[in-house]
This record gives structure tokens, sequence and C-alpha cells, in this order.
């Protein structure tokens, strides 16, 4: 072995070592679903437990025996996400276990539809937990339906051609404020460095955090492997997704986006959306303007 | 030192006795009085556990499940709907070896609405992989949940308390209670074999093929099964401790009956009262109560009954297109391949809290001395109005 190959298989396997969601789990090529695990579980150097339930995250992390993560998981019924975690938290709390921080790990379904019951209840009860939706906007695990996190006009096996998505995305980050809850964020994987910042905020705020982390998802939104990190960034880049925060349900940062793109660049990259014409596409792009400049009024500070 | 409480004081007694230290439930006609007194000792912290009030049964299970995994003795208690909104996670929790206990106190299921006793509620639970006892007395609900975390916590398995609705759960009776070293020596401190460790992580419960699924299940099977052996020496050992002795079932003048009834709950009272009376005619009655519905003690049935001519069973629960639930797990227990035993009938009767009237037992005891298999329908009815 040539002295370079070596030290490349050094730097490997400390990789390897290291990874706290390692290579070789079940995600499809270009789903974002991993890489926000590894970039959630980097920022917080392992120190975690997480919670998942049905979802294609239950898959991706392996089969028995297997497991591509370093850290303790726990797999739940579809809507006890954020239940289960609080009785974790609370079981190791009550060990001495005090610096692990405890992730309810779910998908849009489970966050925004089956399992929001329970995580309102977690939240109004301010459980010291962080709650986290890698949100692909659909039912992906059962293959593409709609959840109430499908945005306008996008077409799943359940909002079929001739009939695509009527109503507009569910905003749970307003619900989750209107909790008061200490932290609410809205990050993607296309901006790692604002997405570990808002994880390492999380965890050092007591009480309920939520962090929506916007995930692309190549299967469900018919779109290539290779263009999910542009994907997701022109989300933020055409204010279809801005990058932003609550503190206590109160204070709105929001990262500003001077010269946002037309929406028609994000939407073009997409299978899902290649069905609709150029009325459909003014429609939504109105309504992306609209929620944009909400969201400005609302802000008490723009970075 | 004895104390006047009821079944529920009883339960919620029982939980402070064994040092749970998660407790989550939420709140449901007859239950109710179980979670506001616990939630109580929580606060005043006379019992030092985390109280969680959450929004539905189901995440009241969901709950104490994740603090089971987490290593920690964990209570829950609910009735009737709410114990059918936790279906999915009974399942859930069996499958995942958790020892749980809770308390059911046996209501009717709608529609339509119905807030009193029958055994509908847990008997429809009863292939979710969760222990079962049924109790009789306000002392016998306070032994049995002591009981049921030794047991739970020494086969990995989920164990359910019943108590009647109202008639145990809201009647004061004389109970000793326990002094609390006393408890502590025969319920010392869960010692968990694979909780959750954030210094040496594990993945539970992730997706499992056909390759090893079915080794998961007989698993579980076969440790509920062991629960029955277990179940006996716990109680054996309860009853070192207390001086109080359970058995499995419970027979009473059965060794030369000719007609034995077979009852669950509260009933077996009236049934014990009916024996007495029909035995004073010279009857050769017996009354059987089944305290352990699961595992169900098959041979145990089978050599208590298998000398009578005939056996009626009581039943407060229906499988409707089939018949009553006890009357086929008894039935089960007495007839193998290629064996003979005594005539079987079946009786439902007290659904939604209808009172089982004395007379109703003597009916069944009548119908079937007298009637035999001819007189009688493959479910009979009784106390129907016309
Ligand atoms: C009670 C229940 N209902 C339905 C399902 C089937 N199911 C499993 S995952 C899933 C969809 C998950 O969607 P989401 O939470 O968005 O995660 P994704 O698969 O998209 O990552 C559904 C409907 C289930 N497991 N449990
Ligand atoms: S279907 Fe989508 S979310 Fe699921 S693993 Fe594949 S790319 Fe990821
Ligand atoms: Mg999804």
């Amino acid at each position: 072995m040539s002295e370079k190959t070596e030290s490349a298989r050094a730097e490997l396997l400390k990789y390897l070592k290291e990874e706290p969601f390692g290579c070789g789990n079940l995600a499809c090529p270009g789903c974002g679903e991993p890489l926000a695990m590894r970039e959630v579980l980097n920022a917080l150097e392992s120190q975690a437990v997480l919670v998942i339930p049905a979802c294609c995250g239950s898959i991706i992390d392996g089969l028995f025996p297997y497991t591509s993560a370093r850290v303790p998981i726990l797999h739940t019924p579809f809507a006890s996400a954020a239940s289960t975690s609080c009785g974790v938290l609370h079981g190791l709390r009550r060990r001495g276990f005090k610096n692990t921080t405890i992730i309810a790990w779910a998908g849009d379904g489970g966050t925004y539809d089956i399992g929001l019951q329970a995580l309102s209840s977690t939240v109004e009860r301010n459980e010291d937990y962080l709650y986290i939706c890698y949100d692909n906007e659909a039912y992906m695990n059962t293959g593409i339906q709609r959840s109430s996190s499908t945005p306008l006009l996008a077409w799943t096996t359940t909002t079929p051609e001739g009939d695509l998505k009527k109503a507009p995305k569910k905003n749970i980050i307003e619900i989750l404020a209107a909790h008061r809850i200490p932290y609410a964020a809205a990050a993607t994987v296309a901006y790692p460095e604002d997405l570990v910042a808002k994880i390492r905020k999380a965890r050092a705020t007591s009480g309920s955090k939520f962090v929506n982390i916007l995930s692309p998802c190549p299967t469900g939104w018919q779109t290539r492997p290779d263009l999910s990190i542009k994907i997701s960034r022109l989300a933020v880049k055409t204010n279809v997704y801005p990058l932003y925060e609550v503190h206590h349900g109160e204070r709105l940062v929001l990262i500003d986006n001077p010269e946002p793109r037309p929406v028609e660049e994000y939407l073009k990259l997409q299978g899902r959306f290649s069905r609709l014409s150029a009325t459909d596409i003014r429609h939504i792009q109105e309504q992306v303007d609209h929620n944009w400049s909400l969201l400005r009024k609302k802000a008490d500070e723009i970075i | 030192m004895k104390a006047l409480i009821t079944g529920n004081e009883a339960v919620s007694t029982a939980v402070k006795l064994a040092r749970v230290e998660v407790i989550a439930a939420y709140p449901i006609t007859p239950q109710t009085s179980i979670a506001e007194k616990l939630s109580q000792y929580c606060s005043s912290g006379e019992l030092d556990a985390d109280f969680i009030k959450v929004e539905s049964e189901h995440s009241a299970l969901a709950t104490v499940m994740g603090a089971s995994s987490a290593g920690v003795r964990t209570f829950t208690a609910t009735s009737s709907q709410g114990l059918a909104l936790m279906h999915e996670l009974l399942h859930w929790s069996s499958g995942a070896r958790l020892p749980v206990v809770m308390a059911n106190v046996n209501r009717a299921l709608g529609a339509p609405w119905n807030i009193w006793c029958d055994h509908s509620d847990s008997l429809s639970q009863r292939d979710t992989g969760w222990l079962q006892f049924y109790c009789e007395s306000c002392q016998e609900v306070l032994d049995t949940v002591l009981i049921a975390f030794r047991l739970a916590e020494s086969v990995f398995t989920p164990v359910m308390v019943m108590l009647d609705g109202y008639i145990l759960s809201h009647t004061a009776e004389p109970v000793e209670i326990p002094e609390p070293e006393q408890v502590d020596r025969f319920l010392p401190k869960y010692q968990p074999l694979a909780a959750i460790d954030p210094k040496d992580p594990h993945t539970y419960h992730a997706v499992t093929s056909p390759e090893y699924f079915m080794e998961f299940k007989q698993r579980q099977f076969e440790a509920a099964r062991q629960a029955e052996a277990v179940a006996r020496e716990v109680s054996a050992d309860f009853a070192k401790q207390f001086g109080r002795h359970y058995a499995l079932t419970e027979s009473f003048m059965c060794e030369d009956a000719e007609t034995i009834i077979v009852a669950a709950g509260t009933s077996a009272g009236t049934g014990r009262y009916v024996v007495r009376r029909l035995r004073e005619q010279g009857r050769r009655v017996g009354l059987l109560r089944v305290r352990m519905f699961r595992p169900f003690p098959f041979e145990e049935i089978r050599t208590l009954l298998g000398g009578a001519a005939r056996v009626a069973v009581l039943d407060q629960a229906i499988s409707p297109g089939s018949e009553g639930v006890l009357f086929q797990e008894v039935r089960s227990a007495l007839y193998q391949a290629g064996g003979s035993g005594p005539e079987i009938y079946d009786f439902v009767t007290g659904l939604g809290g209808r009172d089982i009237l004395p007379s109703y037992i003597e009916e069944m005891v009548e119908k079937v001395e007298n009637g035999g298999k001819a007189g009688l329908a493959r479910v009979n009815w009784l106390g129907l109005k016309s």
C-alpha cells in the first residue's frame, strides 16, 4: 500500500469511527434525511438519544441487526414521537443523565398530522427536549401521499393530476410559536452552518425546542439526486422556504433575502410541479410574495 | 395498618408503595380518582415520581413506554375507551418487553355510551401480549398491583390489573396496608436488562425482517407462558412476606362438585353465595374464579374442572359473531385433541353494569342441570328484558 492510500484509509477509518451517523444507511441517493441527521448529531457532539416514529427515518437507520447510528435510537409508533421522547427524558433524567439531549426525530406526517396532538401537549408543558421534523413535504415512506405539509399545487399520489393539492402548506412554526415555545426555527440541509447554529441554540435553551428542517426527497419530489442541495438552496433563495427563528413565541429573527429569485426556478427542477400552468406558477408566486411580506412585517430582527 | 379505602385508593396506595418513578395517566370514569390521587402524591412529594399530565391515553402509554425504555419503574391507569385508544401501544409495549404495570378499571365500551362495569374493555385486549389479573376485593387489588410489578420485571412483560368499575373502584373496604419496608423487601428497585444508555448506544425495535421477526415473537410468547410458573413463585413469596396467598385461580367447593360455575372479578362473590345456598339444599355445586387470565392457566383449570359433569361459564364480555370470551378460554382448557371432559355452557350477563343477581346464577345451575345440551343455546343470555 502506498503512503497516500494508507493515509486515505486511515482518514476513512477515523471518519467511520467518529461519524455519529455512518455510511451504509438505507436512504435513497440524494435524500436529505441522513444529511440532516449527521449535521444535527455532529452539532450535539453525539450527546443525544433519538426517538423515531414510523417514517423514512425509521428505515434509513437500518434493519435489525444493523444500525447506522452511534447514539441510542428508540423506535416508536407513528403518533408517539413527542410523548415517547418525553418519557425517555423523564426516565433518563431520573437516572442522572443530565446532559443528553432527547430528540424526537419525525417526518412531516408524524409532526404536522398524526403526531401533532402529542407534540402540542409536550410543548404546552414545556418538556425539556428537542423536536426535529425533517420535512420532505409528504408521506414518503408509504409512497408519496400528501400531508398537511405538502405545498400548494404539488403532485402526490393522493393529489394526482387534475386534483393537485388545493390547500397551502400548514405553517407549523406559527403553531409552535402560538405555544410560546422557547425556541422554534426553520432550517434546511442546504445551509449547514445555519442548521448547526440553530441546533446549538436549541441545546442551550431549556424547555421545548422545535426545528423544522426542509429535507429534499428525490423520490417524492421527482428530482435528480444530484440536485438535492441546489433545490433546497433555491427553496430559500426564492422565499418559498424562508429561514427564521422564533424565541418564546415572540421574537422573530429572519434571514433576509434582498434579491429573491422567481419561484419558477425552484419549481421547474421538480417533477412534482411539472403539471403547473403559467397561471398556477403566478398564483404560487403571489402566495410566496404575500407570505414573505407578512414574515418581514412580523420580524423583530432581519439579518 | 388497616384502612377503609376504595379499590381506586388501593391502586394508588400500591403504586406509592412500589416507589414507581414515572407515571402518566389520563382521566376517564371510573378510573379518574387513581390519576388524581397519584398526581397529588407526586405534587406533595409523598411519592418521589414524575407524574406526566399527557393529553390522551395513547400518549400516556407512549410516555411510560419511553420512561420504561430508559430504565425506570412506570405505571399508568385507564378504563374502557381509554384502553381501546391505547390498543396500538399495548402491542408495542409488550413486543418491546417493557415491564409496565397498568390498572384498568373495568367499564363497558360504547356505543351506546355506558360508564358501568363489564369486562369487554380488557378482554378485547387479550391478544396484546399483556398479562391480566382480575380482582375481587380492594385488598386483592392492592396486593395484585405489588405482585404485578414483581412479575412484570421478572419476565419483562407488561401486566394489567383489573378491578370492576364502581363495584370495587368506588367501594370502600377495610384493607391491610403493608409497611413500606416490607414492600421494599418484596419489591426491590427495578433492574432493567437493556435500558437506553447514552454511553452504550443501541437501536431498539428497528424494522425486523421475516428472517428474524418470528424468533422475537416466539420468545415473547414463551415469556408470557413462563409467567404462569413465575406468578406462582411470586405469589408464594408474597404470602411469605404478607401472609396473604393468591392462587392463579380460586376454587370454592369444587372437589366433589357435579356442576361448577366459572366467573372472574366480583361476580364470583355472588357466585359463592349461591353455591353456599345450593349446598344447603344438598346440591353438589362449586365455583371457580379465574384470577389470572393471561397467561391462561390451562392445566390448573383442566385439573380443577375435569372431574365435574358440567361447567357453566358466566361471561361479562362477548365476541359478537362468536361466543363469550371467558367461555372460549375455559373450553379451550378443557378440550384437547382426543380428550373428553365435562359439558360446558356459556351464559352472558352483567353487560354495561347490569346487576348480576343471585337468581341469575341459580338459573344457570338449573338450566345446565335440567336442560342439558338440548335446552340451551350456544350462548345464553341471563336477565334480558323481554
Ligand atoms: C398508525 C399508523 N398509521 C399509518 C402508518 C403508515 N405509515 C408509516 S410511515 C407513514 C408516512 C410517514 O410520513 P412522514 O412522517 O412525512 O415521514 P416520511 O416517510 O415522509 O419520511 C405512514 C402513513 C403507521 N405506521 N402507523
Ligand atoms: S423516499 Fe425520500 S425521504 Fe424516503 S429515503 Fe427516499 S429520498 Fe429519503
Ligand atoms: Mg414526509
